[in-house]
């Protein structure tokens, strides 16, 4: 190894540079296994192994270095035939198979420090009694590996450890590798070696042995020559190809682990490792993966003599709390568990085996992929896609896919599958978990009453109010919404306001915390329509030992919901039976002559953590927290600092979970308050204060409800946007939420962090104790200083006592006046106002400032024309601004060369051709609009991940505001509901990413795909594999964005600065080699020149506007456009505010213009001629340390400042793989039909391999011939085989798809007028009602054609389907979920959550059992009988379903319709069926209701 | 917000005025008040904007959306609350403020402002008849002294916020009534001084000490002044008025507008009774006296006005939400009399008595056009030309303090004179301003002392001690 590559990996040690951290990577990937039911080994199973991991290649992913995988790895039994041959030659004398363990150990490529590892294997064997026979190098050819892998690769040798006699068992023997394992790698760790990163232990066992590295799929085999030989034999062949966003994939973190492969996320993973801690117990491998540390876990659980299925339901527990139809002792089992193990949350399809059982979890909302086929000679093989291997049809014996939250499970001693319902009946009968439950879990709401002791102040109310700070804002935009009408207060129009860090005002430390979310690498949950998923449940009160099993293990407090009453937490306080008893620990400092520094604060919080200790100690069981009683001389400490003290205080005593942490606080009142707080370990939350605002505000006339109600409808809207906080991140239960520190600080000091808050990042520092002190101080005295009316706030609305805003209404003005006169100098005045923020700095980058360099004449910069191109105006859609300001936009772009955006929600398609065209065609989670036409005719496609204003949330456009045209150009119906959910269904990870891009890229080739990210931490890491994806351009959000409406505490609390996210995003691509291929636009909140020379300095070669275009366009910042009340006619669709829409795209060309000019001034200034060159350049720029407000003194921007070598901008273009698809062929075949409009009929050979088949074809049919597309059946395609994931997408008119097979997911994703058929292999012989065909989110987005599917398809049929047209045997959960549109027959079993958020279109269910009515979501739909057209309507379709597919349960419903018909239940959305009664078409109405439509 | 809709369904009503007929024949005021209905009405088409440029606009920072929407809602007394915690004297605005606001509200854009000035009188007319407005005395005293000169808007303003803030507050006016401009200036068909009367008690109650009838520095001398008091505000406005130096200017029959207007406040009923008048000077002064001489009986009235006649909309050089220089049409104007633009007056004409005036037609830059000249004939001339600066004899001159360029006080930013512990605020340290600038400058000058005060002694001590 030469001295180059020893630096590289020495490097690569401290993987922390700028702002990229590596606890921020993400991985996922293929998963599956091959096995033997019967357990036979042979080495064809490893050969079946190795070639389904190449089949799922193309979920893998490469890096910069195309040979470089980003890991790859196989986990078998120990081939025993096999390794005594080869220790044989190797001089090992081998005991008999089960009493020797052995691994694969990645050890020092240097001699010398290898040889120190090994002395340390020797050691810790020896002492633990354990007998070395002998090491062996294991054979490789490392000659094809990419120059990445190769620099990091280890030397890899093979350990045998001999069994100790007295070990009888093999779960002994597991134990005490286990133990030797850990120890080495203690050890090892402790040293001080310069290659320490290479050492890693595989596994080390008597059962099973990994082959692994960081290879492709392809390169593995190659690499091992162990694989190659034929008496290498084993009945189990777990296998795993990684797709990782990784900045440096390694070699120790490919997969399987020891136990378990997993493709998927750990949302709540820091929550787990902390939990952990708390225990006492540490298992965990510091620096591990989600997997791996996950891997640690089930190891400690499973060695700990719990079944590998006992283990995996604690860990990953199915959906139990909401499911009626669960078995009881299941249920008792899981809520028995729930007391001492929270569920390690996320999407996870998990394969694991100890080498004698082995099975697949998948998580409770089913979303990962996991098919599997059983055949009749006995062979298993699961993997996230079908077709892995060529299994002959007649073969098979079983087609399934695993169902959230169920188990797969094959004993191979027994030779036989268990069922889901069987193994865990098994587990769940072991005890009798039901009584120990009913002898000692209490329920709080079957506590005694105990009347709320009155909370009575010392002072006067509005006294306290001040003191904890609230505003007249907080009552009349927070409380009162929410009080009002149960629900989140909504806003609009993004946040200009300063970060709390660089506020001048005291700011409560919770607005220091930005909500973290899910993007692209796992989805955000729809809380709403998928609530089956979701628990708001607590389990209170000191836990069980984790390794015991006692009935006294759920002796706890069973709470519903986390926001306690006042008269529940006294409940609490006053509950003495079964030892409970609480602790009131007061939060309160005693300020003597009107001081509180930083000591103080220090002292305090750590008398409190004392305090709590010691009431452990003492056997408290509940720790309450309280600040009441504040008064003049009594001050109250931030809660959240103390909460997060106390919790990690007592996370390091390991005494965490020896209590319940209960707040009593005056402080929280917004969602984001209470999510905080138990983000950070709180238990149960009594907001008194809270309560004591409502009732003011019902006793002064504010409120016309009683104080009771009000309240109770503000805990709902608590517990509401608590849950939706939750699934902004993926996370679906609040037991694993709590303690998962989602937040990411902004402008809080390490001393901070580390005290309160250990793990959560905060990048650019600022605020310490000292400043928290002083400005709770300052609070504290401005409460009891003056005492007339409440502060005013000044967040919402602007104020001029309060709150500084960028967009005030001088700047609004300025702007609109230079616009208007198309006068540059006072357009300068504007931008002034903007960039000079010296007085009241705002954003982050208001305190950055250029270096002096030498400048060159304005002239010798690039001219404004070039400059015009690189503009874009961010994603509005029509729908939440009118169409006279969406079309003004348009053709202002059109007219400089930039390019503007559809916005989520399709564009009329008379826009398409003429200047009124958007280059940017949006597609979002909604996928309105999302025609093949639409996407052939865009310059650009952007899949829209996240919005700054609400990342993670969906959006609702309420019927009374689809109009007519809206309809049309969403292709829905007028009057009905639109729903676009949080997540994109068919993106719940990276790779599925990687595969929209692929079938968006397929469909218009000559488009560029973007992507758009909102700033968060691991946002640069995010983008990585989006770039490895193949995104053309990445853009890079702010969070305090937006112009649509969004829930308040979203706009104001999640999302980060683009300053952040843009300068990882850079750093990251440039330090892989990666931005040379990916453009990067940023945006949010860019107003001036200096804007964007800055997100130009820190990496982006684009940028776009928003609100600035709309306020040129004349919005004066209402923030009304939720209320559809615009006045100026900007952000509304009443057509008599939309007809006082004044601005012009002149206007517009103007401001472009300004912008462009006053960038240029700033290039010449810096001596730059192009922006190219400026690009990444941030070395030009520094920190304005004259203007550094008072808290933010100790604010460090290094980390933004941190500049990479290498390319900085995107120079080529993305290899997109589309050379090769099977749709040139089809293309070709198709020409007379494309050319002449001829008929074709062609037959083809498919495989799994085959993604996206026919949406390129269906781009040149619409190219040609439009929307219309070609008459029916004029191409028709015949497939055979296993078609890959997203068949028939986007599939055009005048095509049919006829497959004879099975097809994975996404099949008919977008179809636009097609037709699919498919049907199995006509050589099967298992019936195709009771077996799976098609995949998951199957015609996702569909907007007209039909599909007859034979066969049963999987999770999320026929979501958001617009109007097609299908016929299906059988679907999983959430079937047409979110449907707006089309028909739908459904002829057999049917999941659970049937119809959530369908608003329109009709569903028919053949319904024999009779047990529909339970697994439908009856929240926006009723059941009804068909009505005779209706009869006729199921008649017609069935008959083609038989005609095409030759389905004998069409053929025996048909042959006996009449008796038949009578099973069908028809679900009717109400809203459609109201639209349809009154033939609703656009009633003007004066009822305005809030909406939240981006 | 009330009713979302509030704007499209109803349109700008403003309080009716009384018929001329009657009113000219008073001196009672003009405007009604608002009926309760309306005011709901009008209240509803404020859209509680997230950016209120009516709030930025108003010198006072008056909560307008905030206050509206409380109307709306029928929550009186908040309202009143909100609204009292800005101004010290809304019922005075609320009466005769030019109301910037209004041509700041968004819905002037493209529509009619909401009536943002009558909103205002509403709640604080509801606030007296309900008798919210009692006096409320600090409940603390600090036992600072501060004399506050001068009983104008600023001054009242000033000496009523330090009060609050528990200071002892004496005002010296040299007039025989507190009020200032308020009380002489203002007609009383614009505001009847039964409404100060009103205020000026309430004021008293709470401990504020008026000295009237004293001339601060003349009567009261300096040395004591800054001997028994803390601190100083002086207050005494900008009353030297801009003088027409023209031949025939020592004729008699001309007066300026603010003695004219100060002997019809004091009850000089029939000073233009017969006479024609011609009032110069196309301000809001001007308007004024020409509802006087309506009410006293004037055989005509004449302004003439140097400058063009200004558009009766907005140009693009004053765009929305600047506070345009357009067309004003006051009651005053709508009584009668006639108005000339363009006009320059050369010279006055008359033995001993004014009996004519000689005037010439002007350019765009005010120059004479050749051949224009006319004649008008007049009894009664009154300048309303504006004011120049504060008066420099007495106080000033007495305290030695630095003056600007025009003749104002010139203060730092927290209004501190070039003497210490004296403070300057209002049209005298601004120089001629608006009534609602002059409030707003009293009461910054209050927390300025306030500042200058309490940083003398430990918070501590000062909250401490009680009455």
């Amino acid at each position: 190894m030469g001295s180059a590559q020893a630096k590289g990996v020495a490097m690569k040690k401290d993987k922390r540079y700028g702002l990229y951290h590596p606890q921020f990577e993400r991985g996922s990937c293929g998963v599956g296994f091959v096995a033997n039911v019967k357990g036979k080994k042979s080495h064809e199973i490893v050969e079946k192994g190795l070639e389904a991991l190449k089949r799922l290649a193309h979920r893998g992913a490469v890096g910069a270095d195309p040979q470089t995988g980003d890991g790859a790895g196989i986990l078998i039994q120990i081939p025993h035939e096999y390794f005594e041959k080869v220790c044989f030659s190797e001089k090992i004398k081998l005991p008999q198979a089960g009493s020797y363990g052995t691994g694969l150990i990645f050890l020092p490529p240097n001699p010398s420090e290898r040889q120190l590892c090994k002395d340390i294997f020797s050691k810790c064997l020896a002492e633990e009694g354990l007998n070395l026979l002998g090491w062996r190098k294991v054979p490789i050819d490392d000659s094809h590996i990419g120059k990445t892998a190769k620099e990091t690769q280890p030397a890899i040798e093979q350990i045998f450890i001999e069994k100790r006699k007295e070990i009888n068992s093999q779960i002994e023997f597991e134990r005490s590798l286990y133990a030797v394992r850990r120890r080495i790698e203690k050890e090892i760790r402790s040293l001080n070696l310069e290659q320490k990163s290479f050492f890693y232990i595989t596994n080390l066992s008597s059962c099973t042995i990994s082959y692994k590295g960081l290879l492709t799929s392809f390169q593995l085999e190659k690499f091992f020559l162990d694989l190659n030989d034929p008496s290498l034999k084993s009945a189990i062949c777990l296998i795993h190809a990684r797709y990782s966003t990784n900045t440096f994939p390694t070699w120790d973190l490919a997969q399987p682990f020891r136990f378990l492969a997993h493709n998927g996320e750990i949302n709540t993973l820091r929550g787990n490792i902390n939990w952990m801690k708390a225990r006492g117990i540490e298992v965990i491998v510091p620096g591990g993966s989600d997997s791996a540390t996950l891997d640690n876990v089930f190891e400690f659980l499973v060695l700990s003599g719990r079944s590998l299925a006992h283990a995996m339901m604690m860990l990953i527990p199915e959906a139990w709390e909401n499911n009626r139809l669960i078995d009881k002792n299941l249920r008792n089992f899981y809520l028995y568990h729930a007391c001492f193990m929270e569920p390690w949350d996320g999407p996870a399809a998990i394969a694991f085996t100890d080498g004698k059982d082995i099975g697949a979890v998948l998580d409770r909302n089913g979303l990962r992929p996991a098919r599997y086929l059983i055949t009749k000679d006995d062979l298993v093989i699961m993997a996230s896609e079908v077709g892995v291997l060529d299994i002959p049809p007649e073969n098979i014996k079983l087609s399934g896919r695993l169902e959230p939250g169920k188990m797969l499970y094959l004993d191979t001693e027994k030779g036989k599958i268990i069922e889901n319902d069987e193994i865990k009946e098994e587990v769940s009968s072991r005890q009798p978990w039901g009584e120990w439950l009913k002898e000692n879990m209490l329920e709080l709401s079957q506590l005694p009453h105990t009347p709320p002791h009155f909370k009575e102040f010392k002072e006067d109310k509005l006294k306290v109010l001040k003191a904890f700070g609230y505003t007249r804002e907080d009552l009349k935009f927070i409380l009162k919404p929410m009080a009002e009408k149960g629900k989140e207060p909504i806003g609009s129009m993004g946040n200009d306001t300063p970060h709390a860090v660089l506020s001048q005002r005291p700011q409560l430390l919770y607005n220091y915390f930005k909500q973290l979310f899910a993007q692209v690498t796992n989805p955000a949950i729809d809380h709403i329509r998928e609530e089956l998923v979701m628990s708001l449940e607590s389990y209170v009160g000191p836990q069980g030992d984790l390794l015991e099993e006692t009935p006294e293990h759920c002796r706890k407090l069973r709470v519903k919901e986390p926001i306690l009453t006042n008269e529940e937490l006294e409940r609490i306080r006053s509950l003495r039976k079964h030892n409970f008893k609480s602790k009131t620990i007061s939060v309160l400092f005693e300020l003597k002559n009107q001081k509180f520094e930083k000591e103080d604060l220090i002292d305090t919080l750590e008398r409190i953590c004392k305090e709590a200790e010691e009431a452990i100690q003492e056997g408290y069981s509940f720790i309450i927290l309280s600040d009441q009683e504040v008064d003049e001389t009594h001050l109250a400490l931030p809660m959240l600092l103390v909460t997060g003290a106390v919790h990690h205080h007592l996370i390091r005593k390991a005494l965490r979970t020896k209590a319940g942490i209960i707040i009593e606080s005056a402080e929280p009142r917004e969602t984001h308050h209470f999510a905080l707080l138990i983000g950070y370990g709180a238990d149960l939350i009594n907001p008194y204060l809270a309560y004591e605002a409502i009732a003011y505000l019902s006793e002064e006339g504010d409120l016309t409800l009683d104080a009771k109600t009000a309240i109770n409808h503000y805990r709902k809207a608590i517990h509401e946007g608590i849950l939706k906080i939750l699934s902004k991140m993926g996370i679906s239960t609040l037991s694993s939420y709590r303690g998962a520190q989602i937040f990411e600080a902004l402008g809080l000091a390490e001393e901070v962090i580390a005290k309160c808050f250990e793990g959560t990042p905060s990048r650019i520092q600022g605020a310490g104790f000292k400043e928290i002190a002083k400005e709770t101080l300052l609070r504290h005295q401005q409460a009891f200083r003056e005492n007339r009316i409440l502060d005013s706030g000044g967040i919402y609305q602007w104020k001029k006592d309060s709150e500084f805003h960028l967009w005030n209404p001088a700047s609004i003005a300025a702007l609109q006046d230079a616009v208007r006169k198309n006068d540059y100098a006072r357009y300068k005045e504007f931008a002034q106002l903007i960039n000079d923020q010296s007085k009241n700095p705002t954003t982050l980058r208001s305190l950055f400032k250029f270096k002096k360099t030498n400048p060159i004449p304005k002239e010798e910069v690039e001219p404004v024309e070039n400059i015009l191109k690189r503009f874009a105006t961010g994603a509005m859609s029509f729908g939440s601004i009118s169409a006279q300001a969406h079309e003004t936009i348009a053709r202002a772009m059109n007219l400089i060369g930039g390019r503007s955006n559809t916005g989520e929600g399709g564009e009329d398609p008379s826009r398409f051709k003429d200047d009124r065209r958007s280059a940017v065609k949006q597609v979002a989670s909604g996928r309105f609009g999302v025609t093949t036409n639409y996407l052939v005719n865009a310059d650009e496609i952007q899949i829209k991940i996240a919005q700054g204003a609400k990342p993670g949330e969906g959006g609702q456009l309420p019927g009374h505001k689809v109009s007519l045209i809206i309809a049309k150009t969403r292709y829905t119906t007028p009057g009905v509901t639109l729903i676009s959910p949080p997540p994109h269904h068919d993106i719940y990870s990276i790779e599925d990413l990687a595969q929209l891009i692929f079938d968006l890229k397929n469909v218009n080739p000559k488009a560029r795909i973007s992507v758009k990210l909102v700033s968060e931490i691991g946002v640069g890491t995010i983008a990585m594999g989006v770039a490895k994806g193949h995104a053309d351009m990445i853009l890079i959000s702010g969070g305090d964005g937006g112009t649509g409406a969004s829930p308040l505490s979203s706009i104001r609390h999640a999302g980060l600065p683009w300053e952040l996210g843009l300068a990882e995003t850079h750093q990251t691509l440039v330090l892989n080699n990666l931005r040379n291929r990916v453009r990067l636009q940023a945006d949010g909140q860019m107003r001036t020149g200096r804007d964007i020379a800055i997100a130009a300095l820190l990496g982006a070669e684009e940028w776009g506007f928003c609100t600035s275009a709309l306020i040129v366009l004349g919005c004066v910042m209402l923030r009304h456009c939720h209320l559809n009340n615009c006045s100026v006619g900007v952000a509304t669709q009443d057509e008599v505010l939309a007809r006082r829409f004044a601005g012009r795209p002149e206007y517009l060309v103007n401001y472009f213009h300004f912008v462009a000019e006053e960038l240029r001034e700033i290039m010449a200034q810096l001596g730059i001629r192009s922006v190219d060159e400026m690009i990444g350049r941030v070395d030009l720029l520094e920190t304005n340390e004259e203007i550094l407000p008072w808290k933010a003194k100790n604010l460090d921007y290094s980390k933004i400042f941190w500049k990479p070598e290498g390319p900085q901008f995107c120079t080529t273009t993305q290899d997109h793989g589309i050379a090769e698809v099977l749709d040139h062929k089809l293309i070709e075949l198709a020409q007379p039909a494309l050319e002449k409009g001829e008929l074709v009929r062609e037959e083809l050979v498919i495989k799994n391999v085959n993604r996206t088949t026919g949406a390129m074809l269906s781009g040149e049919v619409v190219k040609k011939y439009g929307e219309e597309g070609l008459p029916e059946d004029t191409i028709y395609f015949k497939f055979k085989g296993v078609a890959g994931q997203s068949f028939g997408a986007w599939l055009a008119k005048g095509i049919t798809f006829e497959l004879e097979g099975m097809a994975n997911d996404y099949v008919g994703k977008g179809i636009s007028g097609g037709k699919i058929i498919i049907y199995p292999d006509k050589q099967a012989d298992y019936p195709s009602e009771k077996n799976i065909t098609i995949g998951n989110t199957t015609f996702y987005g569909a907007i007209s054609g039909e599909a007859y599917i034979r066969g049963v398809a999987g999770e999320r049929f026929c979501i958001r389907n617009s109007g097609l047209y299908a016929v299906v045997e059988g679907v999983g959960d959430h079937g047409c979920e979110y449907m707006t549109g089309g028909r739908v027959i459904i002829l057999g079993e049917v999941g659970r959550n049937f119809a959530a958020g369908m608003s329109g279109g009709i569903a028919y269910i053949y319904d024999k059992t009779g047990n529909f009515e339970k697994k439908c979501n009856l929240t926006m739909v009723e059941l009804e009988k068909p009505k005779k057209e209706d009869e006729n309507l199921i008649w017609k379709l069935l008959h083609n379903h038989y005609r095409y597919t030759s389905s004998s349960t069409a053929k025996n419903i048909l042959d006996n319709f009449t008796k038949e018909i009578k099973h069908f239940i028809k679900v009717m959305p109400i809203e459609y069926r109201r639209v349809l009664q009154e033939k609703l078409i656009l009633e003007e109405k004066e009822e305005f209701m809030e909406v939240s439509d981006g | 917000m009330g009713d979302l809709r509030g704007f499209l369904k109803f349109k700008r009503q403003e309080a009716p005025h009384r018929k001329v007929a009657e009113r000219i024949k008073d001196f009672h005021e003009v405007a009604l008040l608002p009926s309760i209905p309306q005011s709901y009405e009008q209240a509803s088409r404020c859209m509680d904007c997230g950016t209120p440029f009516c709030h930025w606009a108003c010198p006072l920072g008056n909560f307008i959306p905030e206050w509206n929407d409380l109307v709306f809602n029928r929550l009186w007394k908040k309202a009143f609350e909100l609204l009292d915690a800005t101004n010290p004297l809304p019922e005075v605005t609320g009466r005769a403020c030019p109301a910037i606001c209004e041509y700041a509200c968004v819905l002037g854009i493209n529509d009619e402002p909401v009536t943002i000035r009558e909103n205002e009188l509403a709640i604080i007319e509801r606030a007296f008849a309900s008798n919210w407005i009692k006096p409320h005395p600090p409940k603390l005293r600090t036992g600072k002294k501060v004399a506050v000169v001068g009983s104008g808007p600023a001054g009242l303003a000033c000496a009523a916020r330090l009060n609050q803030m528990g200071h002892d507050v004496t005002v010296f006016e040299r007039d025989d009534q507190i009020g200032g401009i308020m009380r002489y200036g203002i007609p009383d068909f614009k505001l009847e001084k039964r409404i100060l009367d009103r205020r000026i008690n309430l004021w008293e109650k709470e401990g504020i000490k008026f000295k009237t009838s004293t001339n601060a520095g003349v009567d009261y001398p300096v040395s004591k002044l800054l001997s028994e008091f803390d601190a100083l505000c002086l207050a005494t406005g900008c009353r030297v008025p801009r003088d027409l130096k023209i031949p025939g200017r020592q004729l008699k029959g001309i007066h300026f507008a603010m003695d004219y207007l100060i002997r019809a406040n004091r009850g000089e009923r029939k000073e233009a009774q017969g006479k024609k008048v011609i009032v110069i000077g196309g301000g809001d002064t001007g308007a004024d006296c020409i509802g006087v001489a309506h009410r006293q009986g004037a055989a005509s009235i004449i302004q003439l006005e140097i400058l063009p006649q200004p558009p009766t909309t907005r140009t693009t050089d004053q765009p929305w939400p600047t506070y345009p220089k357009i067309l004003k049409t006051s009651s005053s104007h709508e009584e009668g009399g006639k108005r000339l633009w363009s006009v320059t007056t050369k010279k006055f004409l008359g033995t001993e008595k004014v009996e004519k005036l000689v005037c010439a037609k002007v350019d765009a830059q005010l120059r004479e056009i050749p051949g224009t000249e006319f004649e008008l004939e007049a009894d009664l001339v009154i300048l309303a030309l504006g004011f120049l600066h504060p008066e420099p004899k007495g106080l000033l001159e007495e305290l030695g303090l630095e003056l600007d360029a025009k003749g104002n006080v010139k203060t730092s930013k927290d209004y501190q004179t070039s003497y210490k512990k004296v403070f300057s605020a209002g049209d005298m340290r601004r120089g001629p301003s608006l009534l609602v600038w002059a409030i707003y400058e009293g009461q910054q000058a209050a927390k300025a002392i306030d500042q200058y005060l309490t940083s003398s002694i430990p918070a501590s001590c000062a909250s401490n001690k009680k009455t």
